[in-house]
């Protein structure tokens, strides 16, 4: 039996957690009303893996992401205001209105960016690793993916150079079984193991449950402390599932879509709601301090909708600023 | 002070003066650090700066180039060189989606300063797959600035100035100008990119070149000069940002255009600015402006068949001819005793 996490560190997990829940759940509740332009790809039931690795993560340390980001974006400390903001597509959102909820940015987070093209970050976040080394940094670069992604020839370039180059970077993959609507069984031959394939490419590559908060920590923990420590890159495979359509809003379950059967056996093993039976049952926490959290969560996030809608769209003109560095920028 | 080196000199005096001044600028590809060093464009950087800066890479050309991209997000001046565009393909994605756009997509809040440095092959069969110029493709993608030189004074310059550019920069060489050598000021210099220059001044004609067409743009302005026509040849130098300042105003001057290129003529840098030209010149012009260009077809490899595939200094001085309402001899440009698909004595191939 694994000794049980502080009570203050789980308390953070589900803190974290319920946050990224009720943020994608708003942004599920208030899309239809037209005023977030944009596609959005929400992590909700995935929640575990983003509070896990950020809790593991330093401050400086850095975080690449990918299309379904908000999650990875929050738990590493980035602004809530201008990640709505910026999906309402105002000059206050985090990239200026220019990203949406594609790409997104805080670089005072940590959070050095999100890219919507599939693997596109995977060497990127590479690179920062190699920047890293080469300036002495003792700092740990931590790339998100998807199983989809490991499927992108960049996704075998770049952890191959990782491992040729002993980068401080952490890999982490986000197995929710299904790329769009694609099943992996259509995509990957039957038995295939992805951290095992990360473990040939030569790195050190473990798989754990990824609705699991405590697990995805202490994974996580341990290969962040071993990648500081000059020990190279390490690949950690998370199984999770995603509740809500690829992109959008909605449902994918039912006829010819996702089977019921396997979102309700997902449901069952719901990050958020076992944590809150694990902080009850063991007398962490009351009903009272839970309702008291999800309280104070929900004025915090109708606080940032109310800053996303309040702000100001960015003047027409900008759409012509700044497209190379050096040439002024549009509005902070 | 300035010495006579060759392109390929030049270019790794640039690499070492940009090297020694910054120690964020790193270079890779593959080939750097081995025996050929890149045409000797890498020749004794490894030894000097160190292998940490200056390495080899794994041959994962769009990885490698997303890696550039993370470490330029990181403070450091990658230059990442490939010894044929073609090569390069693989790349795009990283180039079009992360290099270029990331400035633009995330507000405005850093910049990618990287330079990739791209080898444009030609002759002794290099063929479909090692002779492809696409910087017309590039050029189009917003936030990505070209350079193509054309002399050794300006590959140096314009290298340096791109390895200092907050921006992605793709650098052109051309394989047929490595040993083209010319006065290069010593230490560090820099050529402003998206500045054409007039390389030659004259009111009866503007010719618009890039890369290895300014060579024999020049050939041709010496055998029309001879005969009474005067050139204003300019050298566009980048085609991204353009100086469309400099072309239009030669153009007013001449009120004749005409424009080369070194790749496939529809829908080409030279397209590009024949259009312009005419947009924005029209009331200037004498007569119609013209381009000469490859045709639309791969490039084979026999040198039976690519012996009329790359037009030249006599090819600039018949259509010279025909703008003018002239007829002029193409008297020393026949290049004597030189195969047509070698640039001169000192390419004996294979590359």
């Amino acid at each position: 039996m694994a000794r049980p996490l502080a009570p203050a560190l789980l308390l953070k997990l589900h803190r974290t957690m319920k946050r990224i829940r009720m943020v994608e759940e708003r942004v599920a509740e208030r899309y239809p009303e037209g005023r977030m332009r944009c596609p959005v790809h929400l992590c909700t039931g995935q929640e575990a893996v983003s509070a896990g690795v950020g809790a593991a993560l330093r401050p400086g340390d850095l975080v690449v992401s990918t299309h379904r980001s908000h999650g990875h974006y929050l738990a590493k400390g980035g602004d809530l205001p201008r990640l709505i903001a910026e999906m309402y597509g105002k000059a206050t959102g985090c990239s200026s209105g220019r990203g949406g909820s594609m790409h997104v940015v805080d670089e005072a987070a940590g959070f050095v960016g999100s890219n919507a093209i599939l693997g596109g970050t995977i060497p990127v976040g590479t690179g920062l690793a190699l920047a890293l080394q080469l300036r002495g940094e003792r700092l740990v670069s931590c790339v998100f993916l998807g199983d989809g992604a490991t499927e992108e020839g960049v996704f075998y370039e770049s952890l191959s150079f990782a491992a040729l180059r002993r980068l401080p970077v952490l890999y982490v993959c986000e197995n929710n079984l299904y790329s769009v609507m694609s099943p992996l069984s259509v995509r990957q031959p039957p038995g295939r193991v992805l951290h095992r394939v990360a473990h040939c490419l030569g790195l050190r590559a473990r798989g754990a449950d990824g609705n699991d908060p405590v697990a995805v920590y202490r994974a996580a923990r341990r290969a962040v402390a071993a990648i500081r420590r000059g020990g190279g890159p390490v690949f950690l495979e998370f199984a999770t599932y995603r509740w809500r359509e690829h992109c959008g809003h909605q449902l994918d379950c039912g006829p010819g879509m996702r089977d019921d059967e396997e979102f309700r056996r997902w449901r069952e093993r719901d990050p958020v709601a076992l944590t809150e039976a694990a902080l009850l049952d063991s007398g962490i926490v009351g009903r009272a301090d839970l309702e008291a959290t999800e309280t104070a969560i929900a004025a915090e996030i109708d606080e940032a909708f109310r800053f996303a809608e309040e702000s100001p769209f960015p003047e027409p003109a900008e759409a012509f600023a700044a497209v190379f560095a050096g040439e002024g920028r549009p509005a902070p | 002070m300035s010495r006579v080196l060759t392109f390929a000199a030049a270019v790794n005096e640039a690499l070492a003066v940009a090297m020694d001044r910054d120690p964020g600028v790193i270079t890779f590809g593959l080939g750097v650090g081995d025996a050929r060093n890149i045409f000797g464009t890498t020749a004794g950087l490894q030894e000097r700066f160190g292998a940490a800066r200056v390495f080899d890479m794994p041959a994962a050309e769009n990885a490698m180039t997303g890696v550039a991209v993370g470490a330029a997000l990181r403070g450091l001046r990658p230059v990442m060189v490939h010894q044929r565009m073609d090569f390069f393909l693989l790349a795009l994605d990283q180039l079009v989606n992360s290099a270029a756009k990331w400035h633009y997509m995330f507000g405005g809040r850093r910049g990618v300063p990287l330079t990739i440095r791209l080898i444009l092959g030609r002759g002794w069969g290099q063929g479909p797959t090692h002779s492809q110029a696409l910087h017309a493709w590039l050029a189009h993608v917003p936030g990505l600035k070209v350079a193509m030189p054309a002399t050794a004074r300006d590959a140096k310059g314009l290298l340096l100035a791109a390895i200092f550019d907050d921006n992605p920069v793709v650098f052109i060489e051309h394989r047929w100008l490595h040993q083209a050598a010319g006065e290069v000021p010593e230490g560090d210099y820099r050529v402003p990119l998206g500045t054409a220059q007039v390389v030659r001044e004259g009111g009866d004609l503007t010719v618009a070149a890039l890369s290895y067409m300014v060579p024999e743009a020049l050939r041709a302005a010496e055998v029309l000069e001879r005969q009474g026509c005067r050139v204003d040849l300019v050298d566009v130098r980048s085609v991204a940002p353009f100086d469309w300042t400099t072309i239009l105003s030669s153009v007013r001057r001449t009120g004749r255009l005409l424009a080369l290129d070194i790749a496939p003529a529809t829908l080409s840098v030279a397209g590009e600015i024949v259009a312009r030209a005419a947009m924005e010149a029209f009331g200037a012009l004498r007569c119609a402006p013209r381009r000469i260009a490859l045709p639309d077809i791969p490039t084979p490899t026999s040198p039976a068949l690519t012996g009329g595939l790359y037009p030249g200094a006599a090819e600039i001085v018949g259509v010279a001819g025909e703008m003018l309402g002239r007829s002029f001899d193409t008297i020393g440009l026949d290049a004597a005793g030189v195969p047509h698909d070698v640039p001169g004595d000192w390419f004996k191939g294979p590359f």
